[in-house]
């Protein structure tokens, strides 16, 4: 037959090829049927913990579908008399465990234990609640745990450890005592934690969520006597999602604009403004570095401040490699300080980010002046949609509307900062001499585009070759920078915490790696349609630099940390 | 804590065992020896030297039953819980030595830290059961009151 | 240091020859149950009284040895612990019981310069006097293969292992056999792992000799973590080059050289003298480089458990060794293809490599013919429990359990009833007095929902409550769970609180249906064969015993009068003459009633504490 070297194997009754599939999970999927499953992530390890996955094979044998290859001539069975009674028992179990005030939970509605016990109709938990009291840790400024609401599926530990080499939590003790926890149980602030988020990305409950600062915005909005002035990053436009009606990657920037106008902010402002001039302050950091020639190279990116935090952590003796240039954030704060001195008004500036992580760059002791800080609070883009959804604003319906002026102008090249390699293609359009579009196209096939971890190009700058590293995920960065210390050389890596960039973020709605692609690809279509594509071509960067920074750039827009002592809030 | 030397008996056994993460178990092992428990100051110098997070270094510590994060008593009384000790009523000898000394399943080790009572699984000496061992000495064939007597042995040699 | 073939030999012949030149021996053993009751302190006394009295004595297996000399050696556990400290006088056999250390003036003077037995000391049963060792009905249905050299050599020299024919295995393996004849002879030997699963060792075998990947490993495990069983530490302990050589063997076999020792925690001296067999073995040079001039490596290391039940588990077993925490992994991959490092191993238990020797000397028929033809050779087992005769046997596979049991274990202690063996420990089951006549072999064993696992059996009398005996073993699988999946972590403790409220008298109805429940949802989805098995005790006992249930749950009874809180104590009013002495002594106020007239105990209050009943004048107090 002419199928002689295709693998075949039967799901559910129904034919499927085997096509490289790493395990019954995957393959299960090609046949429109989603398992049910906690501890399975197709970026983690194979945990195989939850049980919830099994099937059943000819012989009426169970296999995990997550950890099972598939073989040739196998026949599973998802969906048994058998399979469903030891699924709702796993779940009435997890329950009985369980915090179960789901409506009071942060994650209500979006908690997986609570969507698998609504599919499997969990309507009697016949085991006495044994869940401990709640046990809430919100040392950190940008998440909060509750280790009540664990399930000790281990996907926060694998995340923090295998995706972010960060290494703060870890399983401890073991059996019904196990827990997963910080060394000696130290509050997440004093432990290496970067604040990153991605456990809480990872977590199927409410055991780790976003920090919620949505009431002192709240606050700061009813008061009429405040000016409130918001900043709202790249990557939060792509990423609404699903729950107020968006598709994955749709640009819903003029939306967002729009919503936050009538929830009453005064001010509304697009951080890839203050991006272009990150493009500018890095390129020259860059260009001077490579021109002395010497030391101090390569130059690390110093957008992502979970990455600055885990370099002044890890590895301290590289931050005099991490550029000076403040975050497009705080750039954007600052200026906007600055520009709004003269108001009588009390002043709150707000930042929207994908980023959790940011939340601690806020209170950093680097960016307040005389005690107050430049963000007086930064918002996810989680915290985000659920403050649109308690306006009742129906944001389908909504007209989108533009961002303000005086800062009102944006390029192509700080729209893509919010996703992996963008911050390096920025940097790179400002650098090349030659501005044609053609070379702006080649820029874009450097290798420096995509989803992948790691990434390296060579590009000519003037005469010289750079090389350079583009890498997301803390452990991809700690891998290059292991490689560095051996010896190899880059002049430029451009390090984001987060696997694929801010897109990705920790603060970000859930998405799979299928719509975070989108959000990336919603980026890009974005610069395409900007009619500017180069930071230097901003004409309000000329205004800004001789008007607000002039003669105050280093002050403003660059920072020199302290290190890893940071006061905490 | 004198952290100085006890960076100086780590470095000694790290010396020994290597650096690596398959030596952890035996590497903890090794420090509880000297210390009779892992004093909190030697995670994060484990964590420097052998590339493992504390966090990591702390959930192997508290996986296994024989690291004690606290210091012990002089006497570690371990009474056997195997089935063999179960059957022939170890659990009355546990609650003398508890009771007698004030301790339980939650506080093991006595205020002045003389003392130390827990069970151990199975000690593979089911043909004198039930059996106490302190500080691995066994005692075979033990009741209540001959645990009482032990206790008033040992407090004399205190 | 041996470098050829002949070197090895030669010494082997020597020390045989010094062995048998010296036939008066003293063995005093040093297991861990002597140890305890002082046979050290035996050993030394008697040595000393030997100088004293002149008699030249050697402690050691000397090179050349006087004729006329003792010869006194710590012979570690021949297995009667319930008899010990245990003394045994050669050539005659004497087997001298509960020795005191006051009674070793008179074996020397007795027995060594005199040739006298000394009666007393003897073991007597039923009226009858059994003077040597095998004349004792213990040992006699006994087929001692593995532990045969235990309790009959000091472990702490190799010359002594080599004057009983040891390393002649490992010899024949290196120099006589390919590696495919090795895993050949295995295969066809069909021996079983001894762990437990029973899975076939030379299969095992050759599928790691399959694997491309290097360097492969050989692991043995020693973590026997079973409550009530103790084989493996008595082969480790007492004749620790015999295993030491079947991994050798094994590492010849796959290509693998280097091997790995996982030992329990709480078996300190198992360690110890496993280090000095190591030791030896290297200094005589067959462990090391270029092993007798034949180019083959191979070397042994010892890793300490840290106490951890689960770490018995093959893949937490070498997630330990890793320096890990001790949680078993999904499978696929297997450990033959992913061990130990994530490379090949080879990963059998103590008893397992312990039988490779002798198979390898006496070839694969020879050790069919021991046992039935699925499950051939012996089966060492802990004995313990309510039956007279604890302590360490060794059958052939498939010997009946009420031989087992009535002719070696000598029956029930105190003239009991037999009411149940626990076998396989907490992952096995329960056999009842109509299972008496069930040969032990995996395949019988299996068929009746218990397993031999390793080989405890705890021997339980009418006095045993079988209820209490599920939620002993439930407590202990409980508290043993890694914790990582779910059904076994939230599973059995789910299992324990309703096992816990049924001996407590709050037990409900419905409570044996979900115990059920909860067992098959366990046995179907846990992670590892721990967890999976972790159930075995409670099903066994619901099935057997279901009965028992039914009165804890719906009588508020324990039929064995076992359970404490199912106590009641009453005060027979006929007798009570209202003194209220007992009121006044009660801890907890759950006696009232008015003077000169019947008290009654409140059963809700009474905490079954009985002190009460020792303190009423007039008897009037008992238990129901």
């Amino acid at each position: 037959m002419a199928m002689a070297n295709k693998q075949f194997m039967t799901v559910d009754g129904i034919p499927v090829e085997i096509n490289g599939e790493k395990n019954l999970l995957e393959l299960i999927r090609k046949v429109g049927v989603k398992m049910p499953t906690f501890c399975y992530h197709s970026e983690l390890s194979i945990y195989g913990a939850c049980r919830m996955c099994m099937v059943e094979n000819q012989w009426g044998g169970l296999e995990a579908a997550c950890s099972t290859p598939p073989k040739a001539g196998m026949e599973i069975r998802t969906n048994t008399e058998r399979l469903r009674k030891y699924r709702k028992m796993i779940l009435e179990l997890l329950l009985a465990n369980h915090c179960r005030d789901c409506t009071t939970c942060d994650n209500n509605g979006t908690c997986k234990l609570q969507d698998l016990a609504m599919r499997f109709d969990i309507n009697d938990v016949r085991f006495p609640n044994t869940a401990e009291k709640p046990k809430i840790e919100d040392s950190s400024v940008s998440i909060v745990r509750d280790a009540h609401k664990c399930i000790l599926c281990g996907d926060c530990v694998r995340m923090c450890n295998e995706v972010q080499n960060v290494g703060a939590i870890d399983f401890a003790h073991r059996g019904s005592k196990m827990t997963i926890s910080t060394a000696f149980d130290i509050p997440l602030a004093e432990s290496p934690c970067v604040g990153c988020g991605q456990c809480a990305q990872a977590c199927p409950t409410g055991a780790i969520v976003v920090k919620n600062d949505i009431a002192k915005v709240w606050k700061a909005l009813d008061d009429r006597g405040t000016k409130v002035t918001v900043q709202i990053a790249p990557a939060v436009r792509v990423a609404l999602g699903r729950e107020l009606g968006i598709a994955p990657g749709e640009n819903a920037m003029g939306r967002i604009v729009a919503a936050l106008r009538r929830m009453g902010f005064d001010e509304i402002y697009d951080t890839s403004t203050s991006a272009d001039l990150t493009v500018l302050e890095e390129s020259n950091e860059l260009a001077k570095r490579l021109g002395e020639g010497k030391a101090e190279l390569p130059l690390f990116s110093s957008c992502c401040p979970a990455w600055v935090r885990y370099c002044e952590t890890r590895y301290p003796e590289l931050m005099e490699h991490v550029s000076t240039c403040k975050s497009p954030m705080q750039m954007f704060a600052a200026v906007i300080r600055e520009n709004n001195r003269t108001s009588s008004r009390k002043c709150v500036h707000v930042a929207v980010m994908p980023c959790t992580a940011k939340k601690f760059e806020a209170v950093r002791d680097e960016f307040k002046v005389e005690g107050k800080q430049d963000v007086d609070y930064v918002l996810t883009t989680q915290e985000l949609v659920r403050m649109i959804k308690e306006s009742g604003i129906m944001f389908r319906d909504i007209e989108p509307e533009a961002v303000d002026m005086p800062f009102g102008t944006m390029t192509g090249a700080g729209v893509i900062f919010g996703v992996t390699g963008g911050v390096t293609e920025a940097v790179l359009r400002r650098l090349a001499s030659d501005k044609s579009n053609t070379a702006l196209m080649s820029i874009a096939y450097t290798g420096v585009r995509g989803m992948e971890g790691v990434k390296e190009a060579r590009v000519m700058v003037g005469e010289k070759e750079v090389r350079i590293g583009v890498v997301s995920g803390l452990k991809n960065a700690s891998d290059l920078i292991e490689r560095i210390k051996a010896g190899e050389h880059f002049d430029f890596v451009e390090v984001m915490a987060c696997p694929g960039g801010c897109v990705s973020g920790g603060g970000q709605p859930f998405a799979s790696n299928m719509e975070r692609e989108k959000r990336g690809a919603g980026l890009y279509s974005a610069d395409k349609l900007c009619s500017i594509k180069r930071s230097e071509e901003n004409p309000l960067m000329m205004s800004l630099y001789n008007g607000i920074l002039k003669g105050r750039v280093h002050e403003l827009l660059h920072v020199h940390y302290h290190g890893a002592k940071q006061e905490d809030h | 804590m004198n952290t100085q030397e006890l960076y100086q008996k780590t470095d000694a056994i790290l010396a020994r065992y290597g650096t690596e993460e398959r030596s952890m178990i035996a590497v903890l092992q090794a420090v509880q020896e000297e210390y009779a428990y892992l004093p909190r100051e030697v995670f994060p110098y484990l964590s420097e030297r052998m590339g493992l997070s504390e966090a990591h270094i702390y959930g192997v510590a508290t996986f296994y039953e024989n690291f004690s994060l606290e210091p012990k008593g002089k006497y570690v009384i371990k009474v056997c819980d195997g089935t063999a000790c179960h059957v022939r009523k170890s659990l009355p000898i546990l609650d003398r030595l508890r009771e007698e000394l004030g301790l339980s399943a939650d506080k093991i080790t006595t205020d002045d830290l003389n003392f130390t009572v827990q069970t151990v699984a199975c000690l593979g000496a089911c043909g004198l059961a039930p059996a106490v061992t302190v500080n691995d000495k066994v005692y075979p064939a033990m009741t209540p009151d001959k645990a009482s007597e032990l206790l008033k042995t040992l407090k004399e040699t205190l | 240091m041996l470098k050829n073939r002949q070197d090895l030999i030669d010494l082997r012949a020597a020390c045989r020859d010094a062995a048998k030149k010296q036939t008066r021996k003293i063995l005093v053993c040093t297991g861990a149950g002597c140890v305890s009751s002082g046979s050290l302190d035996i050993y030394a006394r008697l040595v000393e009284l030997l100088r004293d009295r002149g008699i030249p004595c050697e402690v050691e297996l000397a090179k050349d040895p006087h004729d006329d000399s003792v010869r006194v050696t710590k012979g570690g556990c021949p297995g009667f612990c319930e008899i010990g400290p245990l003394v045994r006088i050669d050539p005659e056999g004497y087997l001298y019981t509960r020795v005191k250390v006051s009674d070793c003036e008179e074996i020397i003077d007795k027995t060594i310069v005199a040739g006298e037995l000394v009666e007393r000391l003897v073991y007597k049963k039923d009226g009858k006097v059994y003077a040597k060792k095998n004349e004792i009905p213990f040992y006699q249905k006994q087929k001692r293969l593995v532990l045969e050299h235990c309790g009959e050599i000091d472990s702490d020299s190799i010359r002594e292992y080599l004057s009983v024919g040891g390393y002649t295995a490992f010899e024949k393996a290196l120099f006589d056999m390919s590696a495919d004849d090795i895993v050949n002879e295995i295969s066809e030997s069909n021996l079983r792992g001894r762990g437990g699963g029973g899975f076939p060792t030379g299969k095992k075998w050759s599928q790691v000799k399959r694997q491309k990947a290097t360097p492969k490993y050989i692991v043995c495990n020693g973590d026997e973590g079973d409550p009530g069983a103790f084989m493996d530490r008595s082969v480790m302990e007492d004749d620790p080059h015999r295993m030491l050589e079947g991994m050798m063997i094994a590492g010849l076999a796959c290509g693998a050289s280097e091997g790995y020792i996982y030992v329990r925690a709480e078996y300190p001296v198992a360690v110890k003298k496993l280090s000095r067999a190591i030791e030896q073995a290297t200094e005589l040079g067959l462990l090391g480089k270029d092993i007798l001039g034949t180019g083959f490596d191979f070397t042994i290391r010892i890793n300490r458990g840290a106490g951890a039940f689960v770490c018995g588990e093959g893949s937490a077993l070498t997630a330990s060794i890793e320096g890990k925490r001790g949680m078993p992994r999904v499978k696929p991959p297997r450990t033959v293809e992913h061990g130990l490092f994530n490379m090949p191993t080879v990963l059998n238990n103590v008893e397992t490599f312990a039988n490779v020797p002798s198979i390898i000397e006496n070839g694969a028929a020879w050790y069919k013919s021991i046992g039935p033809e699925n499950s051939p050779g012996t089966k060492a087992f802990a004995l313990t429990g309510n039956v007279v005769n604890t302590g360490l046997i060794e059958v052939p596979m498939g010997t009946p359990l009420r031989e087992v049991i009535f002719d070696i274990g000598g029956g029930i202690r105190g003239g009991a009833e037999f009411k149940a063996v626990q076998i396989g420990g907490p992952s096995g089951g329960c056999l009842t007095p109509e299972q008496l006549d069930l040969p032990l072999d995996f395949d019988s064993l299996k068929k009746v929902g218990a397993m031999i696992g390793s080989g405890g059996l705890v021997v339980m009398d009418s006095n045993t409550c079988m209820v209490e005996v599920a939620r002993f073993f439930m407590h202990f699988t409980q508290n043993e769970s890694c914790g990582k999946c779910v059904p076994c972590r939230e599973g059995t403790k789910r299992m324990l609180e309703i096992l816990e409220r049924i001996v407590a008298g709050k037990g409900r109805d419905g409570d044996i249906e979900l115990l059920l429940e909860l067992a098959d949802t366990i046995s179907a989805t846990a992670l590892c064969g721990l967890g999976k098995t972790a159930p075995s005790p409670v099903v066994s006992t619901i099935k057997n015993f279901r009965s028992e249930y039914e009165a804890h749950i719906y009588e508020k009874r324990c039929p064995a009068g076992n359970c404490r809180k199912l106590k009641r104590i009453s005060i027979d009013p006929a007798l009570c003459k209202g003194c209220s002495k007992c009121s006044r002594g009660c801890p907890v106020g759950a006696i009232s009633g008015t003077l000169k007239q019947p008290f009654v105990i409140d059963q809700e209050k009474c905490i079954k504490c009985e002190a009460c009943v020792g303190t009423c004048p007039f008897h009037a107090i008992k238990e129901d």
